[in-house]
């Protein structure tokens, strides 16, 4: 039986069915264009403006089925002590170059004032030890970059929802804005960043001062940094000087709600 | 062992061929329309996932185990090394062993000189570094990929008919040493149900694969692991769930050039005609077919 099966293996289709033979051409052909568009085509694509936007509009269906899974409570898991990295990974802009930032971190940061502003019915300012007085709340959580790697961390910082309601947002505000000191490896933009209300009352999102039990470093982000547990790691704004609560982000540099926001990628940063 | 699928006997041609056995083909209809479809958007979207996958790795090219990177001690990386004569070269370490890959790994070229890559251009969507479009063309074929693989297997457990077609029967069980003699003697048996060794690879990548893929993505989500954090502690954490991703992605590469060099080796003509328009010629001898009656 093997050899009858490996003889008509060997006569291949023939005689009797010329027309599978034409046929077989143009399936060949058919495969041989479509791998020439694939590999030509989608670096083309890529650059095509309708198509960035249209495969980039995938990022509404991905928020609103994460905040369909995940409840506005559900907390990011928090480790042990003994998972802390020994050096916590610092990336974007660690050091900058700003003068004024420059001379207040020389005067460790005593000068400095985060003002809340925007839609609220309080706007104020606090100076680093107004921050401290404030409830506290330390969390071990792990930052995931957009980039792929990950790094455990122990953050000690004010409830951004405590501070919120103590300026009282007006019922038109719709997005927190975070506005940063540092101009991102010399870009002509200051580093901003925004969260919707429901990110910027969750129980884990922080103003944080401390890291590790210390002081937050200038690399870090010091002295006051953003902490939004279920987001990629550039939604935490380092070096915040200004809380601004807002109805649209459209009006600000470049619209998209954030600096890595208006260079592409995607303001839902959940995934 | 009976055939599932009717034998469309319109298009029986018999003849006699040399000795006294009698061969004669048929053609059934072997794939429906669901899998046909289902493959062929498969093809599209595991190719795009693949490359714009690529892509994203080169934005941090190491993996580890674990919860979190350790940085200094990767399982893997590709990148490029500056050697003591001052020459780059690119390399690949795995788990202490190092190769050199200048060209193709860690270092190769792009925009006409060499640079540090993890993967080369070719290999990545889009072709330069451009890791917010990579993302975004990752999780729209996602969005295909993810819902349709769960759609499929739900059909395929409650469907008799796919349940059949999918797990083997006890004679092909029995069947699997023969079977894989056959295969490494390039012997293959047209017939109408899959033979032993080819449902154990499909269920290997049906349930275990493609699931495993869809799993260890959504692990890596932040926002997912505050949903449902049991999903990345099934990998062993967040890096571990990045690495498993990472080699599912390639296990499926091999299963796809094995499938690739089946499809060619066993009648490229009759196995593509089968997946786009259904239809399959198989061969029956008597023997066969007096075979086939006593199971």
């Amino acid at each position: 039986m093997n050899k009858l099966i490996k003889e008509k293996l060997i006569k291949g289709d023939s005689e009797d069915q010329q027309p599978d033979r034409y046929r077989r051409k143009i399936l060949s052909g058919l495969g041989a264009l479509g791998a020439g568009l694939m590999l030509g085509g989608c670096d083309r694509l890529s650059n095509n403006k309708a198509v960035q936007q249209a495969v980039g509009s995938v990022e509404n269906l991905t928020r609103k089925a994460q905040r369909l899974v995940a409840s506005r409570q559900s907390l990011a898991q928090e480790f042990d002590a003994s998972q802390i990295a020994p050096v916590f990974r610092p990336n974007g802009e660690i050091n900058p170059q700003e003068a004024d930032y420059r001379q207040m971190a020389e005067g460790q940061f005593v000068d400095w004032r985060l003002r809340i502003d925007g839609l609220v019915s309080q706007p104020m300012e606090l100076s680093l030890t107004q921050l401290r007085d404030l409830p506290s709340r330390t969390q071990i959580t792990r930052h995931d970059c957009v980039e792929g790697w990950s790094c455990i961390g122990q953050w000690t910082g004010a409830v951004l929802g405590d501070l919120l309601d103590l300026a009282e947002p007006q019922d038109n505000a719709r997005f927190v804005v975070f506005h940063c000191a540092d101009h991102t490896f010399g870009g002509s933009d200051l580093y901003y960043e925004s969260l919707d209300m429901i990110e910027a009352y969750h129980p884990q999102t922080l103003l944080a001062y401390d890291l590790n039990g210390e002081a937050l470093p200038i690399a870090n982000g010091a002295p006051l940094r953003l902490r939004a547990e279920r987001q990629l790691g550039y939604k935490q704004a380092k070096y915040v000087m200004r809380v601004e609560l807002v109805d649209s982000f459209k009006t600000l540099h470049g619209g998209k709600g954030g600096y890595w926001e208006d260079r592409g990628y995607n303001w839902w940063a959940g995934i | 062992m009976q055939t599932q699928v009717p034998a469309d006997t319109n298009t029986q041609n018999r003849h006699l061929s040399e000795g006294r056995a009698q061969t004669s083909t048929k053609t059934i209809k072997r794939h429906s329309l669901a899998t046909r479809l289902w493959h062929w958007v498969n093809f599209l979207t595991l190719i795009i996932l693949l490359m714009s996958g690529l892509q994203i790795f080169n934005a941090h090219p190491a993996l580890y185990w674990g919860e979190q990177s350790s940085f200094s001690q990767p399982f893997l990386a590709i990148h490029a090394k500056t050697d003591a004569d001052g020459n780059q070269r690119g390399v690949v370490q795995l788990a202490g062993y190092e190769m050199t890959t200048t060209g193709v790994l860690g270092l190769s070229e792009s925009n006409g000189r060499l640079r540090q890559r993890g993967f080369p251009e070719w290999a990545t969507l889009p072709g330069p570094q451009w890791l917010s479009m990579g993302r975004n063309w990752h999780f729209l074929a996602a969005w295909i990929f993810g819902p349709s693989i769960f759609a499929y297997l739900l059909y395929t457990l409650m469907s008799r008919r796919r349940r059949r077609l999918i797990f083997p029967t006890r004679a092909q069980w029995r069947g699997i040493p023969q079977t894989l003699v056959d295969h490494a003697r390039l012997r293959f048996h047209h017939v109408a149900d899959y033979n032993g060794i080819q449902k154990l690879t499909y269920i290997l990548v049906l349930f275990g694969l493609l699931p495993a893929m869809v799993l260890s993505g959504l692990a890596m989500s932040p926002t997912i692991d505050a949903a449902w954090p049991w999903i990345t502690h099934l990998f062993g954490g967040r890096q571990s769930a990045r690495t498993i991703h990472f080699i599912c992605a390639f296990s499926l590469v091999g299963f796809f050039i094995v499938h690739l060099a089946l499809v060619i080796l066993s009648g490229v003509f009759n196995n593509l005609r089968s997946m786009i328009t259904g239809r399959y010629r198989i061969q029956i001898s008597d023997h066969d077919r007096t075979e086939s009656d006593h199971e």
